[in-house]
């Protein structure tokens, strides 16, 4: 190994024994609060506390009112459908292709070529998707021209699904590689069929990291912005179109902290799910070691 | 794509492959069988939309005729050679800034503060629960702060950083868990290393793989980024592709960018994993 090379060239210095003042260890880890600090936890605060104040700055909390208006409500019941089923199909079949990735050789092609495949869709969403489908099954695409490729939700949800499942196959294929081969040959020793160890072993086994990945995927398709806007860009049917437009056009707005409010919304919406997220996952982490 | 490969592969025992006794055979086969459907409707999924995106690039300028054009344009399409140039800039930057910003941290916390893993883990984590664009609107001032010092389009790094961490925390955290990093610390420690050469000379050069991973998904993210420079008004990549689609419909320039970013990174992604087993085998 390169440990003993590296520390003996190193040089054997006689250790610490001339130092008296010693900073305290977590004082390394400023650098990284610093960061954290100053470029996600200021911006959050900004919009937090913007949210509850006027234009001209005195407070406000009769703002977070509108967020229970109709048209603002639409935004959100739009994001949520969006997300539901977008959430459910991408979870349901990226656990049947992570299973059937985990199945195969630990170190073969496939398992090389769907990890790195599902790492970059995952990640690419954005407009390339959205230009993609629109080459598929656009008004003046390839194969057929479903009329309902423009109508919300189940266009766009089509769409968002191609990379929610790489996704649950990303988040999803640790769960599985944890399912250990001991309990499936004991559950068959005592003559159980594959449907008995689906049902009594390992669906409960996998139940928490399932539904937690799910919840994970619907956070994803929440904060999901490019590949919409894409998409449609003249109606808005969900919060992050509506936060984008009032971004663009404040100026004539009379509420002019209406993107503040809605991305406070968006964010408790998000951070709510993610608690169960967590919860889930330190259930599942039981098993799982 | 997923198909394709799959089919070249011998079909395998699954799970029992690791283990001395084999499977039952009809087990066997209905695995096999399921394998073999699951990876063609993934494999069609994920490859229709992309032979779609590669029939449109190659469209001349009449229907139905096929062209290079689109590709050729890539480099001189008016506004876009700079925006691929300074997206990868960007790219490099944010993954440069991400390693420095987390590796030593990391490592850090694992060593000596372990208290805090926790707490880092929750901020790393949180990015995910705060959407991109729910960001940007508390971003704006903090942004303006910054422009009043120097302004390129690169200061975008800053805050690609921050998307990055929850990705690049996951990989990074795997390679470090995988090696028993206090006893490696412990034995250099004791022979005289100092904290520096424990961290970049022992730790991080078993780490590689892990390092490379968080790099390349951190490289993936500032290619596809859209949100945040879109509305900072920043021309990336992705916003002037979008705006090119805008102006000019079914411009082929937009779809073989696209394909050809999608491809750059998938094939990044390949050759690391490749050759992060190499190195480990050596």
């Amino acid at each position: 190994m390169t440990v003993a090379a590296t520390t003996t060239e190193a040089g054997a210095r006689p250790s610490r024994a001339g130092r008296r003042l010693r900073a305290p260890a977590w004082l390394g880890t400023l650098p990284f609060l610093g960061y954290v600090g100053v470029f996600l936890l200021w911006p959050t605060g900004i919009l937090v506390v913007d949210a509850f104040k006027n234009p001209s700055g005195s407070w406000n909390f009769g703002g977070v009112s509108t967020l229970f208006g109709p048209v603002v409500r639409g935004y959100f019941i739009g994001s949520f459908k969006l997300c539901l089923i977008s959430a459910v199909a991408g979870a349901v079949f990226g656990a049947l292709v992570a299973y059937a990735v985990a199945s195969g050789k630990p170190d073969g092609a496939v398992r090389r070529f769907a990890l790195a495949g599902s790492g970059v869709l995952a990640q690419f969403g954005g407009v390339t998707l959205a230009f993609a489908f629109q080459a598929l099954i656009g008004p003046v695409g390839l194969l057929f021209h479903p009329s309902w490729y423009y109508s919300f939700p189940w266009g766009i949800a089509l769409i968002y699904i191609y990379f929610q499942v790489p996704l649950m196959v990303l988040v999803f294929l640790p769960a599985i590689d944890g399912l250990k081969l001991q309990w499936r040959e004991a559950s068959e020793s005592l003559g159980s069929s594959t449907w008995q160890y689906w049902r009594y072993v390992g669906g409960p086994l996998l139940a928490p990291a399932f539904f937690g990945a799910a919840l994970l995927l619907f956070a994803n398709a929440l904060s999901a912005f490019a590949t919409i806007e894409a998409w449609e860009n003249q109606i808005a049917y969900t919060v992050p179109q509506e936060i984008s437009t009032s971004l663009s056009s404040e100026v004539g707005l009379a509420n002019v902290n209406a993107a503040d409010l809605l991305a406070f919304g968006m964010i408790v919406m998000v951070a709510v799910v993610m608690t169960g997220y967590a919860l889930l996952q330190r259930r599942a982490a039981r098993w799982l070691r | 794509m997923v198909a394709v490969t799959s089919l070249g592969e011998t079909p395998l025992a699954g799970p029992a492959a690791r283990g001395p006794q084999g499977m039952q055979r009809s087990r066997l086969r209905r695995l096999n069988a399921f394998r073999y459907v699951v990876f063609t409707l993934f494999g069609l999924f994920i490859a229709l939309p992309l032979l779609a995106l590669a029939r449109f690039s190659l469209e001349g300028s009449k229907l139905g005729t096929w062209s290079v054009a689109a590709w050729t344009q890539i480099v001189s399409y008016p506004g876009l050679a700079s925006a691929v140039e300074l997206t990868l800039e960007l790219a490099v930057i944010t993954s440069l800034a991400m390693l420095a910003l987390l590796l030593p941290t990391m490592i850090w916390i694992k060593l000596r503060v372990q208290w805090m893993s926790r707490i880092f883990e929750f901020l790393c984590l949180l990015p995910l629960t705060i959407p991109a664009i729910a960001l940007v609107v508390g971003l704006g001032p903090v942004y303006n702060r910054i422009q009043h010092y120097s302004l390129s389009a690169l200061q975008l790094f800053w805050v690609y950083v921050i998307l990055a961490l929850p990705y690049a925390y996951r990989a990074l955290s795997s390679g470090l868990d995988a090696l028993d990093a206090v006893t490696l610390a412990e034995a250099a420690r004791s022979l005289g290393a100092n904290w520096f050469t424990v961290m970049f000379r022992v730790i991080a050069p078993n780490m590689r793989q892990a390092i490379l991973n968080s790099v390349l998904l951190t490289g993936a993210l500032v290619l596809g980024e859209y949100t945040i420079a879109y509305l900072l008004l920043f021309n990336t990549l992705q916003p002037t592709l979008y705006s090119i689609s805008r102006n000019t419909p079914n411009a082929g320039v937009v779809f073989s960018t696209s394909l050809a970013s999608l491809l750059f990174a998938f094939a990044l992604l390949i050759i690391v994993s490749y050759a992060g087993r190499r190195r480990r085998r050596g």
